[in-house]
């Protein structure tokens, strides 16, 4: 029992995460349909300018966020402007393979700033509470964080989305692309908005990423699939949908090591994506098929 | 005292070859002007040249006097002229109120008498301001489709087939909604296949056959003619 | 000693870009003709070579077999895997938009590595698989440039099929929906069906270019089937050279292959602790290429120049 309520404390430490990706994900293809292939690279990369950011000025780990949240912001504009505006007015599949080489890109840059070996945010090992009134479970600190921040940003990027008017405009183009327009609707500034959340929420799944294990420059490519997974199950193009399908995704992959081996974890978000493709590929929350 | 609205000379398409064959469009401020025409007649395609969706290889389009020959739709929004699309003229996913309020995405300041505006005129749309555009039946989401280009106080409003998909009963009720609109001082310009009742609310209309003008002469005129009647308005 | 060098390099630069030349055709079939956008290329050429390893190596106590089959053998073993994953794949993602067959192939990809990496018994795990021989092994015919002559008649014959299944009514269907499926879908035409047939085709046609790489390269573990070899080359090489261009995909092949293997020259020349951060920089080279050809020619080097179909548009 107290093993699987640890793997579930695992899988929603995982599940954030994956839900963080998830949500640029999915917001990017509905506003610009496409899948985001470099989404992982986002995070890895993320993670590391969150790694400078702390090394350069003697801060503590949890320096890295903002400063990896900002730092990707800017870079998924300035990707946006300098590649993907350029052949947005051709098909969406262009950008597909454009994002992949993207993704290839950014995963060489790490290696050529800050090397192929495993970095950490910090040397030493934290002790975990010992939560006697739940059988004996342990919690590290560092995920409580991770789950209680994730819990804020997806509050933050909900009230961005139904109390704003830009948040508004965001879902009415993601709705209807057409009408958005008609309606005077201004894309350009809605894509870039889109970009600033897409790659801030990337850039803190890399920081908790890197909190939660360790820094390597395929951190974000292995996760990848998994964040694609979560999108698709809660339906591409909702971010809410997100959400739950991080979460699950997330729990699913930590729970499975109680009966396959542990290299299998990735096998189990893509069997679900694949059983979900097979059954309902509009996702639970009948996304954008 | 110049039109609210001509197009002349019109020629142009979705890129192939030219759809429109030298149309001419013309609304004075507090007309209803319909266009009518059998299918394939570009009379769609007229509204959306008209409003900058689709590309004008040659001709003017004036508003009040001003060149406004495929400007962008942004532009269009903001001197005044608002359309409603046939099809998918709603967001399915956001609610009434947001749906209006996308419609005055670029006017600023308070919202909230637009609103009122709005939900006077239908008041249903009051009531079911939470609800989700996409849930909505036919004929309701055509109001949240009106309501949202009202939502700009346009001075033109161009609509496109407001009628199509409707029972009988709606659609009395939307030719009524289009002559309260226009009793506000909104010039009206829509395509209609409803030509009879459409054509006898009218100021004005325009019969349009293979991208061109065939008939234009007042609501009145055009259902008397025999030879339109014959044509399009099956006898 | 010089010259021999240069004429062994040669050889064996052209037979790797012949083992691509059949990739990115096996590419072709898939996305060039029919807009199917499969980012697992690597998965499949994963399993054309490890199919054919297993068959032809000598027996082993390490991995499952070998079983000593002949070159040939293995060759339509790999084919046959390779089809078998082509057909699962495809039957799920046959009916969905191209996006979801992009994410679905790269987690086949991934699965079919884990897989490779895991699972001992079949693959020898990271330790690999040695010995893989060139046919007419032992003999006067074993050398590397009949073998290149091999690859090259291999390029030539699946070139041959592909040309001849592009200009076949069958082939014009494919291209009809990709330039307008509503329009084909109401000709009374299986969309997915059709889908299907050039999906797996073409897998069949990577699984055999992976079977061509294991002969010639010896040794098979499972960091060769990394996306960037297995699948993104591939993907360079066919907009480089023009997607739907059969002709194109095989000068694509050789030129992205003499760019890559250019860059290995000049990254060389660094010394050696900074071996690592060279191959980033290879890397990131060709990214940057992939993306101005993007950007300034996407119809690539030999656009497409389809045969006139009967039914145009007006």
């Amino acid at each position: 029992m107290t093993d699987i309520l640890q793997l579930l404390i695992y899988g929603l430490v995982l599940g954030s995460v994956l839900t963080m990706g998830a949500i640029g994900v999915s917001m990017i293809f509905g506003i610009l349909r496409f899948a985001h292939f470099a989404h992982g690279d986002f995070m890895t990369l993320g993670a590391y300018l969150g790694l400078s950011f702390i090394s350069a000025f003697g801060l503590s780990s949890w320096w890295a966020l903002p400063a990896a949240m900002v730092g990707m912001a800017v870079i998924a504009v300035f990707i946006d402007q300098v590649l993907y505006r350029r052949i947005r007015r051709t098909q969406p599949v262009i950008l597909l393979i454009a994002s992949f080489g993207m993704a290839l890109i950014l995963r060489s840059l790490v290696q050529l700033i800050w090397g192929s070996d495993n970095q950490t945010y910090t040397s030493g090992i934290q002790f975990p509470w010992q939560l006697d009134w739940l059988g004996g479970m342990r919690l590290k600190p560092d995920h409580l964080w991770i789950m209680l921040i994730s819990l804020g940003l997806v509050a933050g990027v909900h009230l961005f989305l139904t109390r704003t008017r830009l948040g508004k405009a965001m879902r009415a183009m993601s709705d209807n692309m057409d009408l958005a327009l008609i309606s005077g609707i201004p894309a350009e500034r809605v894509i870039m908005v889109t970009w600033v959340i897409g790659g801030a929420l990337a850039g803190a799944a890399g920081v908790f990423l890197g909190i939660d294990t360790r820094l390597h420059p395929v951190m974000g490519w292995t996760t990848l699939l998994p964040v694609f997974a979560a999108a698709i199950l809660g339906g591409i193009g909702r971010p809410y949908g997100a959400i739950a399908g991080g979460m699950i995704i997330g729990v699913s992959m930590e729970m499975s090591t109680l009966l396959i081996p542990a290299a299998y974890k990735p096998a189990v978000a893509f069997a679900i994506m694949v059983g979900m493709l097979i059954l309902r590929p509009q996702g639970i929350f009948k996304g954008t098929v | 005292m110049s039109s609210l609205l001509e197009a002349k000379g019109l020629y142009g398409g979705y890129g192939g070859a030219d759809i429109l064959q030298g149309t001419n469009l013309r609304v004075e401020a507090d007309e209803i002007v319909v266009i009518v025409g059998p299918n394939g007649a570009g009379k769609s395609t007229a509204m959306k040249a008209v409003f900058g969706l689709l590309r004008i290889r040659e001709g003017e389009v004036r508003y009040r006097n001003e060149t406004i020959t495929n400007a962008k739709p942004e532009q269009m929004v903001r001197r005044g002229i608002a359309y409603v699309p046939q099809e998918k003229n709603v967001f399915p996913s956001l609610t009434v109120r947001e749906n209006l309020e996308m419609g005055a995405y670029l006017m600023k300041g308070d919202l909230s008498q637009r609103l009122d505006k709005v939900y006077t005129l239908f008041p249903k749309l009051a009531e079911r301001r939470r609800q989700q555009a996409g849930l909505m039946s036919g004929g309701e989401r055509q109001m949240v489709a009106m309501g949202r280009a009202l939502m700009i106080d346009p001075q033109l409003l161009m609509l496109d087939e407001p009628t199509a998909g409707l029972s009988p009963l709606l659609i009395d009720e939307t030719f009524e909604r289009i002559q309260e609109i226009n009793a506000q001082g909104i010039g009206v310009l829509m395509v209609e296949q409803n030509a009879k009742q459409a054509l006898a609310i009218a100021n004005r209309g325009y019969v349009l056959a293979t991208g061109s003008n065939r008939h234009e002469d007042t609501g009145p005129n055009l259902l008397a003619n025999p030879e339109v009647a014959e044509m399009f308005l099956g006898g | 000693m010089e010259l021999s060098g240069i004429a062994s390099y040669l050889i064996s630069f052209l037979t790797f870009a012949g083992v691509y030349a059949v990739l990115a055709l096996g590419l072709n079939m898939q996305w060039g003709f029919t807009g199917q956008f499969n980012i697992g290329i690597a998965g499949f050429f994963a399993v054309g070579a490890y199919t054919s390893a297993i068959l032809t190596t000598p027996s082993s106590p390490a991995y499952l077999g070998g079983f000593g089959m002949p070159f040939l053998v293995g060759l339509a073993g790999a084919v046959i895997a390779s089809t078998l994953l082509g057909l699962v794949v495809g039957l799920i993602t046959a009916r969905l938009r191209t996006d979801y067959l992009a994410i679905a192939s790269i987690g086949i990809a991934e699965m079919v590595r884990l897989f490779v990496k895991n699972e001992d018994w079949l693959t020898n795990g990271v330790r690999g698989i040695a010995g893989i021989e060139r046919p007419f092994a032992d003999t006067v015919l074993d050398s590397p440039f009949v073998y290149l002559v091999i690859v090259a008649l291999f390029v030539a014959g699946v070139y041959f099929l592909v040309e001849r299944a592009y200009a076949s009514p069958w082939g014009r269907v494919l291209r009809a929906i990709r330039e307008n499926e509503p329009a084909t879908a109401a000709a009374g035409k299986s969309i997915a069906g059709f889908r299907l047939q050039a999906f797996v085709l073409g897998s069949a046609i990577m699984g055999l270019g992976g079977g061509l790489y294991a002969h010639f390269f010896g040794f098979l573990s499972p960091e060769a089937f990394m996306p960037l070899y297995g699948t993104f080359l591939v993907w360079v090489m066919l907009i480089a050279g023009g997607s739907g261009n059969n002709r194109g995909a095989i000068l694509g092949a050789v030129l992205v292959w003499g760019v890559w293997s250019g860059t290995e020259l000049l990254t060389g020349l660094l010394p050696t602790e900074h071996a690592t951060q060279g191959a980033a920089l290879r890397v990131l080279l060709i990214g940057v290429l992939l993306q101005v050809i993007l950007v300034t020619r996407p119809e690539g080097v030999f656009p497409e120049k389809p045969p006139k179909l009967i039914t145009r548009k007006r």
